[in-house]
């Protein structure tokens, strides 16, 4: 039975895309792993970006969000570590009492940070790009003056959540185990990732605050006349985002990692928002494009980890290993510049509302 | 915000005398609005450095001396040959760049992909240092090795602007993309093809053995003045960006399609040639920002090689109000921090990414107009009308 594959590998050129197929499947449960953890983060950006837009706000002030929880995640989880002492890790998770800690002060940072992102853009009506551009300078400031300062210290760890370990009756199951292993093999905040995709993808189309939210971003002035108080729905929808991109940032530097780097987020923010746009704004293809960019990601650490063979691995050998680097923001812009024309935002996102007054 | 009306000469003193006070207002306010926010963001960022002073090694929580100390060494760190010097090597690119950022505002665009622009401006304008300047003298190297640095620049900055006018994708999603992109392309030149031959580790030529030296030694030892004469190329552009966007056709066009895309259409412009031109226009000052700093200061690329400047001409551009001259001064003045800061973080211990987060509380109270709210609160106090006319409020609004 080997001989068709091994004729069609030889194949001049044709036969490399029949080695690059070959090679995807023998990579691919690692790769759907990596892909699926990578995309966490993107998803949750890319919620929040959802809710803001769909309530009319534009935030692109998730990436300085994600930073400046990343930060707080760690640095409290260090702080507690250090009075509390790391403590049992309970037997779900790797969950310690030091990390809830930083888990809730990196939500509770993150819901602070997009209030002022909201009362900028909702109260001061100032220009809602350049608004989430200054909170962007700020947390990139800010954490990096406090790492700097921090970090002559030598702060240890508070360690970080551990992934969910797939029963081996459920990952040895024939045609779907590799995948629903690869799936589920997260750690806590990546699982309950999948789970708010469905959640906000019901509320946001099934419930009293998503057509409250949708009517918002698409015309405020109409919600306002049958009783929506426009302002304030913005301003909670606002807030309530922050703690999904602090949910991602928190990813960053206790789920993936157990320590904080300048500038972490790495542009994460921003891919969120672009996979909101090509998911047309649901929550549910917020997720599917950002699985898509992940799988950049998840093909070039798999090229890293284990090289393909044969002809293939001599002409990959060839390209740099900075384009594997870059490809996840080449496919980003290529994807977001093919969609743009069908994907349409809502009618009055980044309009400032100002009520009528009542005289 | 009109200065000098004709028609206001010829009525009674006092309506002339509240008109005089209206256009020293006009010409006061852009200049008011700015440094307030300065000084209001030197306070809190006192009160961030006192709160967070007993994470400094050697000092006590909440040292009061600490941010006097700290701005003390800023201030030296400025004043001093040296500090001017390198004031100056700070300024060239953030003036470069905050004329292309302001650019973009100007028509209505958002630039954030000064970082890679600058990036690849420098890759170009090295390129040529290692080809053409081993056989060629600086006559030739020098100006070649800019208008590459230009030249990769406005190509950089081409990407997004064609991107937008062709899809519609907003610039500000593909120039934050391009800028990861970039730095891994200037990655990959660095310990690629710029790389030196015969090096340990990767490395690129240096500028001043490859005739592209910008760096002016006035004077000797000591006393020496060093700086990168690549400002004179700065100083040079703002009055040629200024006539470009007031005085030319290009520039009205770019004016109006930032105040209104739709008007501008209707009346018959190419809004989207305008963005892919504004676009290139702004790539390429500040790939003359990266090639300036390249030749001029730094002269030489290990990997790792990055910039602030891309986003400190963000800064830049908003203090300035998207003004040529008030870019001039705000590029100035952020140098003169950045300059400073370095003192600063040798003699008070404070770290040097402060300047970061004072930007950012700056633009806080700048775009949220500060002083206005300010005065109004404390006329509406004395329960005199608001200190502000209509005019000046316009003006102080919208900054793009």
């Amino acid at each position: 039975m080997n001989g068709l594959p091994q004729a069609l590998d030889a194949l001049p050129i044709l036969g490399l895309l029949f080695q690059f197929l070959g090679y995807m499947l023998a990579n691919l449960g690692y790769m759907s792993q990596t892909t699926v953890a990578v995309a966490v983060p993107i998803t949750l950006a890319a919620l929040c970006g959802v809710m803001c837009e769909r309530s009319g706000v534009v935030n692109i002030g998730i990436e300085g969000i994600m930073l400046t929880a990343a930060f707080t995640g760690w640095i409290v989880g260090v702080a507690a570590a250090g009075i509390l002492g790391a403590g049992i890790p309970l037997p779900f998770f790797g969950v310690t009492l030091p990390l809830l800690i930083g888990l809730a002060a990196a939500i509770l940072v993150g819901m602070a940070v997009a209030l002022l992102h909201a009362w900028l853009a909702i109260s001061m009506r100032v220009d809602q790009i350049i608004a989430g551009t200054i909170i962007n300078i700020g947390a990139t400031g800010i954490t990096g003056y406090l790492y700097t300062l921090i970090a002559s210290q030598a702060p240890t760890s508070a360690g970080s959540f551990a992934q969910y370990k797939v029963p081996d009756q459920v990952a040895d199951l024939p045609v779907v185990g590799w995948l629903i292993n690869a799936v589920l093999s997260q750690g806590p905040i990546g699982l309950s990732t999948i789970v708010i995709v469905i959640f906000l993808q019901v509320m946001l189309f099934r419930s009293r605050w998503g057509l409250r939210t949708r009517a918002a971003g698409e015309h405020p002035r109409a919600a306002e006349t049958v009783g929506i108080d426009v302002i304030r729905l913005r301003y909670k929808n606002v807030v309530m985002s922050g703690a999904l991109a602090a949910l991602g940032g928190a990813w960053l530097s206790m789920e993936q990692t157990n320590g904080f780097n300048a500038d972490m987020s790495a542009g994460r923010g921003f891919i969120g928002l672009a996979a909101m746009i090509v998911g047309r704004w649901t929550p549910l293809g917020a997720f599917g494009a950002a699985l898509l960019f992940a799988s950049a990601t998840g093909l070039s650490t798999s090229l890293t980890i284990s090289p393909p063979t044969g002809d293939l691995g001599q002409l990959m050998a060839h390209v740099p290993g900075e384009f594997w680097e870059a490809l996840p923001y080449i496919i980003t812009i290529v994807v977001l510049a093919g969609v743009i024309g069908r994907s349409i935002a809502p009618a009055a996102d980044g309009q400032p509302y100002e009520r009528e007054s009542a005289t | 915000m009109g200065v000098n009306r004709p028609d206001t000469i010829q009525r009674p003193p006092a309506r002339a005398r509240k008109a005089i006070g209206g256009a020293v207002r006009a010409v006061a306010q852009p200049i008011a609005e700015p440094v307030f926010a300065i000084l209001l963001a030197l306070l809190v960022g006192a009160v961030g450095i006192t709160l967070c002073s007993g994470l400094l090694a050697g000092h006590k929580n909440f040292d009061v001396g600490l941010p006097v100390a700290a701005y003390r060494a800023l201030l030296e760190g400025v004043a001093s040959p040296s500090g001017i010097g390198s004031t100056l090597d700070y300024s060239t690119p953030l003036i470069l760049a905050g004329l292309g950022v302001g650019l973009g505002f100007k028509a209505g665009l958002f630039n954030i992909g000064g970082r890679g622009q600058f990036l690849f401006g420098t890759v170009g304008a090295m390129a040529v240092a290692t080809t053409v300047g081993v056989s060629q003298n600086e006559i030739i190297t020098i100006p070649l090795a800019l208008l590459a640095g230009a030249a990769f620049g406005a190509s950089a900055g081409f990407i997004p602007g064609f991107l937008k006018a062709t899809s519609g994708a907003h610039e500000v999603v593909t120039t934050i993309m391009l800028n990861y992109v970039f730095v891994f392309v200037t990655y990959w030149a660095i310990s690629g093809p710029l790389s030196l031959p015969n090096a340990h580790q990767p490395i690129t030529a240096d500028v001043t053995d490859r005739n592209a030296n910008l760096q002016v030694v006035l004077g000797s030892g000591s006393h020496a003045f060093v700086f990168n004469s690549g400002i004179l190329l700065a100083l040079a552009a703002v009055p040629i960006i200024w006539f470009l966007l007031y005085r030319t056709t290009l520039g009205f066009e770019i004016r109006s399609a930032g105040a209104n895309p739709d008007a501008a259409r209707y009346g018959g412009m190419k809004t989207n040639r305008l963005i892919v031109l504004t676009m290139s226009l702004a790539g390429l000052m500040c790939g003359l920002a990266g090639a300036t700093t390249l030749m001029g200061v730094v002269h030489q690329m290990a990997p790792g090689y990055d910039t602030t400047v891309g986003f400190d001409a963000i800064t830049v551009a908003l203090l300035g109000r998207s003004n040529p001259v008030g870019i001039l001064f705000s590029g100035l003045l952020l140098g003169a921090m950045r300059a400073g800061s370095q003192t600063m973080q040798i003699q008070a211990g404070v770290p040097a990414e402060l300047v970061d987060a004072l930007q950012a509380i700056i633009l806080v109270f700048l775009v949220v107009n500060a002083l206005r709210r300010w005065l109004d609160r404390r006329a509406a106090r004395r329960g005199s009308t608001p200190s502000v006319d209509a005019d000046a409020a316009q003006a102080a609004e919208g900054v793009a």
